[in-house]
């Protein structure tokens, strides 16, 4: 008798069946929604999110100097860059980048150059904003980390960073004043 | 844990408890006088005890350390300056801490290399194994996250590119290191979570350790000989046998304990650690602890983010496949010519990797540290199962008790197993 249930068992689905996988597939549904919340809770906090955008005064950074202010709790470089590094930044085969983008994208106005100045490789801050400090083998920044080389145009173009270092959303909002974010 | 017929005890307190809850009787069957252990357990394998003190102490310390400590950005290096200078005895148990955390390392690392040597993780170990590889890879992140809540410029650092290793996962990578810092950058609700989580897991490692013992208990502790016992004459009771060979080894340990803690307790230290954390401004060579050296050795030796960051976990989690890699049918490498050579080659391998995770990255470290990466995964994928294979053993004695029998010990010679002279 018991060969006969079994295979009735086996033959179809039963009405048993449908009701295992349909209570089974709404609690996972209802595991995952329980947890959501928990987790989501670890994303960034409105009061974190709400963080004001940066005003920068760019009128006092003389030609060749670089300044570095704080956005997001993260550094920006102000780089304001002299002929001499527009023209080492333009002067690029863009083939021979490993992140091709042309300085002219990375810049509003080829004089300031605005940037997020993390390494891309593992978070530190790349050396250069400083009199005296390590520019690297591109004249731009040099990241003491692991060794990333970035261009004047803050390109990576040696080391093991995968991208250049990003340029954040800033505009113009007078002739000398920059409003980051 | 233990079935079968428990242990009649005098005691009537004992005996009220034991109808009720089998507790002692497990315990004694456990780690106690009713577990037989094998009869020829060298000091290598007193380092389970070694461990569960270091736990024992770095649970204590911590409950105590973080009575007085402040989880926030702004409060966290000053609350552990005043635990320093202004807690009563706040200074020694700070150390204990600190220090503990590499006694914790060493004994680990001591314990490791005694299961690679004895092939401790072969059948029917695996799974024991298992476990104890999934201890180190949650000791590794309570380390590394205690390791940041001093909030100085190596903790911060230290987090900053720990942290940003996730974000070299194709796609989600941003997403996840944004909710790994609960901000767009390493923070104060970094730090917050970085504490709560560095409370959490001890009891985490605490739990999987009785699971651990508990796999130890189903087929006993290998051995030195890597044969089974074959009967009572093999085997001594762990207490107080065993107890008492180890209580030695745990007293050279506290020795070494309190040298470090009362007079070099900096030694392991890095004088950033005394500057406050600072956004702005990396320092210009980020080392992590001496624990952690091989193992970034290898991320730092890959020339590509999301390939460092690969093998830097592979490297530990390659320890899973160990069971499966080696093909000898053999345990103890005493048997194993060949193998045993590889492994002394491989420790070597180890040691220079951790020290070329100490050099500032580029010329002859780098180039060393990339020949090191390249024979520490060839040891695992290579050389275990290729030995096993054309490896031919010597011959294994009989039983655990024949070897120390004169007469038998023939094809056992003194150079390749010093206890057995003794």
């Amino acid at each position: 008798m018991s060969s006969t249930v079994g295979k009735d068992h086996d033959k179809e689905a039963s009405r048993r069946d449908f009701l295992f996988i349909t209570a089974g597939a709404a609690s996972l549904v209802g595991a995952g929604m329980a947890v959501w919340p928990f987790i989501n809770s670890m994303n960034p906090a409105k009061d974190t999110l709400a963080l004001a955008s940066t005003e920068v005064d760019l009128s006092p950074i003389e030609e060749g100097q670089r300044l570095t202010v704080m956005w997001r709790k993260k550094p920006v470089f102000i780089d304001h860059r002299t002929k001499d590094q527009i023209d080492q930044a333009r002067n690029v085969e863009l083939s021979t980048l490993k992140d091709p983008q042309s300085d002219s994208e990375r810049v509003q106005r080829p004089e300031w150059l605005v940037m997020v100045g993390i390494c891309t490789h593992l978070g530190c801050i790349p050396k250069g904003q400083r009199t005296g400090d390590q520019l690297g083998e591109y004249k731009g920044w040099f990241c003491p980390c692991h060794g990333s080389h970035y261009d004047t145009s803050g390109r990576i173009r040696k080391g093991p960073a995968p991208t250049n270092l990003p340029v954040p959303p800033y505009k113009f909002t007078n002739e000398t004043t920059i409003q980051i974010g | 844990m233990a079935g079968g017929p428990r242990r009649q005890y005098n005691n009537p307190i004992i005996r009220w408890i034991e109808y009720r809850l089998p507790i002692v009787s497990t315990m004694e069957a456990t780690l106690g006088r009713d577990m037989p252990t094998p009869r020829n357990l060298n000091y290598w394998w007193s380092m389970g005890m070694i461990l569960t003190v270091a736990l024992a102490i770095q649970i204590l310390t911590g409950i105590f350390l973080a009575m007085h400590y402040v989880p926030t950005a702004e409060g966290a290096f000053d609350s552990v300056e005043r635990i320093m200078r202004d807690v009563n005895n706040g200074w020694m148990i700070r150390y204990m801490h600190a220090n503990g955390a590499s006694l914790f390392f060493a004994a680990v690392y001591i314990h490791i290399m005694r299961g690679l040597y004895y092939g401790s993780y072969k059948a029917p170990r695996e799974l024991l194994w298992i476990l104890g590889v999934l201890l180190l890879f949650i000791m590794m992140a309570t380390a590394f996250i205690g390791y940041v809540l001093p909030w100085g410029q190596m903790s911060f650092w230290g987090a900053t590119v720990i942290t940003n290793l996730f974000s070299a996962i194709p796609l989600i990578g941003e997403t996840l290191t944004t909710w790994i810092w609960g901000g767009f950058a390493v923070d104060n609700p970094t730090l917050n979570r970085f504490f709560s989580l560095h409370y959490l897991l001890p009891f985490v490692i605490a739990g999987i350790t009785v699971l651990h013992i508990w796999a130890l208990h189903v087929h006993g502790p290998s051995n030195p000989l890597g044969i089974s016992p074959k009967g009572k004459h093999d085997t001594l009771p762990y207490h107080p046998y065993y107890t008492t060979k180890y209580l030695t080894v745990f007293g050279i340990t506290l020795i070494i304990f309190a040298f470090f803690v009362f007079y070099e307790p900096l030694y392991l230290n890095h004088p950033d650690s005394f500057k406050p954390a600072d956004p702005l401004s990396t320092p210009s060579h980020i080392v992590p602890e001496w624990y952690f050296l091989p193992f970034y050795a290898i991320l730092r030796a890959i020339p590509d983010k999301l390939g460092g960051v690969i093998m830097f976990i592979a490297s530990v989690a390659i320890l899973f496949l160990v069971p499966f890699l080696d093909t000898s049918k053999v345990r103890s490498a005493r048997f194993r010519p060949i193998y045993k050579q590889f492994y002394w080659i491989f420790i070597a391998d180890v040691l220079l990797l951790g020290w070329c995770g100490s050099q500032p990255a580029g010329g002859i470290a780098l180039l060393l540290a990339r020949l090191g990466t390249v024979y520490y995964f060839a040891h695992f994928l290579l050389v275990m199962p290729l030995v096993g294979w054309f490896e031919k053993p010597r011959a294994i004695p009989e039983g655990i008790s024949k070897p120390v029998i004169p007469k038998e010990r023939a094809g056992f010679t003194a150079e390749t197993s010093p206890e057995a002279a003794e």
